[in-house]
């Protein structure tokens, strides 16, 4: 069985976000990029399950800008077989990668696509579930826990009730949640092969898909800043200033 | 006049707290020009979910579907009804819930529309703002054509009022699915006894609590507070509470009156899912821990002494209990 993997190149989880001058966008300069931390979880979960031998290929997929092999270089580090790329500029929306994702699942045949619940630049939480429902697969969001059994995927998923358990038949789209595992580290010796494993490079158009964004975006700015806060000396002085001057006590 | 249809989430009996937010949302969003909401009750052997539906204040019409399909909410059964629902609708919102964020996307994209997601503030009929980047930045985004998909996020709108005039009911016919999934249980971990969504004051514990007992020292000052309890994604990965405690940007978000931080240093991923608490209490044994910057007050102090004087500071409080 074939696992497709998406990957998306997002600015690290550790910098901090500023807007660029122009308030038109953000930040890149100088800043540093790396694969989604959801998709390298759901990456780690289908390079296991090769290596316990239920799955035989691992697909990474990426779209974006030409910079997004180097993400394709680090998946292919981390253990996935071969890449695709969907090369282009523009804005993306997650209605785009969905269909542009679907395109690849029907060349492609996998038994599985494996995302991350979310991407961490635009925390859409959204392609997963919009590429299950335009294949018309079952699916399991916000996994944290995985078992494949003949042909059916046992899933654990995260709630707000709690734990969730579906069972469900296989092709299915499975999207990642933070404790579904913990990735490896790419070693050199993989990285030194990865520089030698295949990446394709399409374009949207390649694949039927018109990535005409839907929606405006009219502004961007950042939040309101917090009224400064203060420091205090004890409990006393804190629950003082919690009944009389925040009154919440 | 907009048609605006929200997809309530429910238990067949009651309906989930934000979906009362979710219908102040599309009151704003039917704005000036007025529009009717019509709330959605997909279930099986639902009719009191629905009866408690017809009774929030704004709603004009509730839409009863009850169908073996829907018995448990998945996402595969559910968004075959809600794209078609759709054809009719203007506008189609669910909470940003575990259910709405798994069912929206896969509704809208067989309607074949760009959902915004998570949406904070109404600006009007087809624009609204969305937090991105953990909350760094907002974004205001206006869907240029079609119908309006939106998921609503809870703690940043009033919950809509409960009145006693019901709308009316109607029933209307399912939507044949092949149901392939299904479903095993949930298992809840402990809850703290009070919704974490709605608490007016949050104790969160970090990876300072040290244990999962450690953690437990939160518990009688909680009580006294009516306090929910919540936790990092630290705390919860190293086993100190259950994974639907975790508040981040990958967990709840929560807006409560005061919030209390004890052994958090604030990393910006916890911060996403506080930031909107009117008061926030930090207490941390390390100075230069960075949640002092996002807090309104600030202790530097070892929580584990902290939390034996706060209860007793407090113990003689009577307005607090
Ligand atoms: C993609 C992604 C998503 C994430 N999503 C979330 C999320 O949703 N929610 C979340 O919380 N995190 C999330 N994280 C993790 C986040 O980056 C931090 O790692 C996490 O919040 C740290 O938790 P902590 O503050 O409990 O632990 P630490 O950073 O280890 O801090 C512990 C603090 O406790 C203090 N302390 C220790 N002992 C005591 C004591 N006795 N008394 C007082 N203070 C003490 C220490 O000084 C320290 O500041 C995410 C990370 C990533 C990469
Ligand atoms: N440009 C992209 N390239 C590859 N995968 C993507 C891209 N955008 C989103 N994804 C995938 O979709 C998941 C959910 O993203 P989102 O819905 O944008 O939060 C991510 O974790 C990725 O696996």
């Amino acid at each position: 069985m074939k696992i497709l993997v998406s990957v998306k190149r997002v600015i690290d989880a550790t910098v901090k976000i500023r807007l660029r001058a122009d308030g038109a966008g953000v930040e890149t300069a100088g800043v540093k990029f790396s694969i989604n931390p959801f998709d390298e979880i759901a990456l780690e979960e289908a390079v296991r399950l090769k290596e316990r031998g239920i799955a035989s290929e691992v697909l990474a997929v990426s779209m974006g800008a030409a910079a997004c092999q180097e993400t394709l270089r680090h998946a292919l580090a981390l253990g996935a077989d071969r890449a695709v790329l969907v090369e282009s500029d523009a804005i993306l929306e997650p209605l785009t990668v969905a269909k542009l994702l679907a395109a690849l699942t029907r060349r492609e045949s996998p038994g599985l696509v494996l995302m991350g619940k979310q991407a961490i630049d635009g925390d859409e939480n959204q392609c997963g579930q919009m590429l299950a429902g335009l294949l018309d697969w079952p699916q399991a969001s916000f996994a944290s826990k995985l078992e494949l059994k003949d042909g059916r995927a046992l899933v654990a998923r995260e709630t707000e009730q709690g734990i969730e358990r579906l069972d469900l038949p296989l092709p299915a789209v499975v999207t990642a949640d933070l404790r579904l595992n913990t990735p490896r580290f790419a070693t050199l010796p993989k990285i030194m092969q990865a520089r030698k494993k295949p990446i394709e490079r399409l374009d949207p158009a390649a694949l039927g898909v018109d990535p005409t964004p839907r929606l405006e975006v009219l502004k961007l700015e950042a939040p309101p800043a917090r009224r400064a806060g203060r420091m205090v000396d004890s409990v006393a002085a804190l629950v003082e200033a919690l009944r009389t001057e925040a009154r919440v006590l | 006049m907009s048609e605006l249809l929200v997809i309530a989430e429910h238990d067949g009996r009651a309906l989930a707290p934000a979906v009362l937010s979710t219908v102040t949302a599309a009151s704003a969003l039917a704005g000036h020009s007025g529009g009717r909401i019509t709330l959605l009750v997909a279930g099986q052997g639902c009719r009191p979910a629905a009866e408690a539906a017809a009774l929030v204040a704004g709603v004009g019409r509730v839409l009863l579907v009850e169908d073996q399909a829907y018995a448990q909410p998945l996402a595969e059964a559910l968004a075959p009804l809600v794209a078609r629902l759709a054809k009719d609708m203007s506008h189609v919102l669910a909470p940003a819930t575990s259910f709405g964020k798994d069912l929206l996307p896969r509704a809208a994209a067989l309607a074949d529309a760009q959902p915004v997601a998570d949406a904070v503030r109404v600006i009007d009929a087809r624009t609204l703002v969305r937090p991105i980047y953990a909350g760094n930045l907002l974004q205001t985004v206006r869907v240029k054509a079609g119908c309006v998909f939106a998921t609503i996020r809870p703690s940043a709108f009033a919950p809509a009022g409960v009145g006693a005039k019901a709308a009316p009911i109607e029933a209307v016919g399912a939507e044949p699915v092949a149901l392939r999934t299904r479903t095993l249980g949930c298992e809840a971990g402990a809850s703290s006894g009070v919704d974490l969504g709605r608490a007016r004051v949050v104790l969160a514990g970090g990876r300072g609590m040290g244990s999962a007992e450690g953690f437990k020292r939160l518990e009688p000052l909680a009580k006294r507070l009516g306090a929910a309890l919540a936790a990092t994604r630290a705390a919860v990965d190293a086993g100190y509470a259950p994974n639907e405690w975790q508040v981040g940007q990958t967990g709840r978000i929560v807006a409560p009156e005061l919030y209390i931080a004890f052994g958090i240093s604030g990393a910006i991923q916890h911060l996403a899912g506080i930031k909107d608490s009117k008061t926030v209490v930090a207490i941390n044994k390390d100075v230069s821990a960075p949640i002092f910057a996002a807090a309104d007050y600030g202790l530097v102090m070892d929580l584990f002494q902290a939390l034996p004087e706060l209860e007793a500071a407090l113990a003689d409080d009577n307005s607090g209990a």
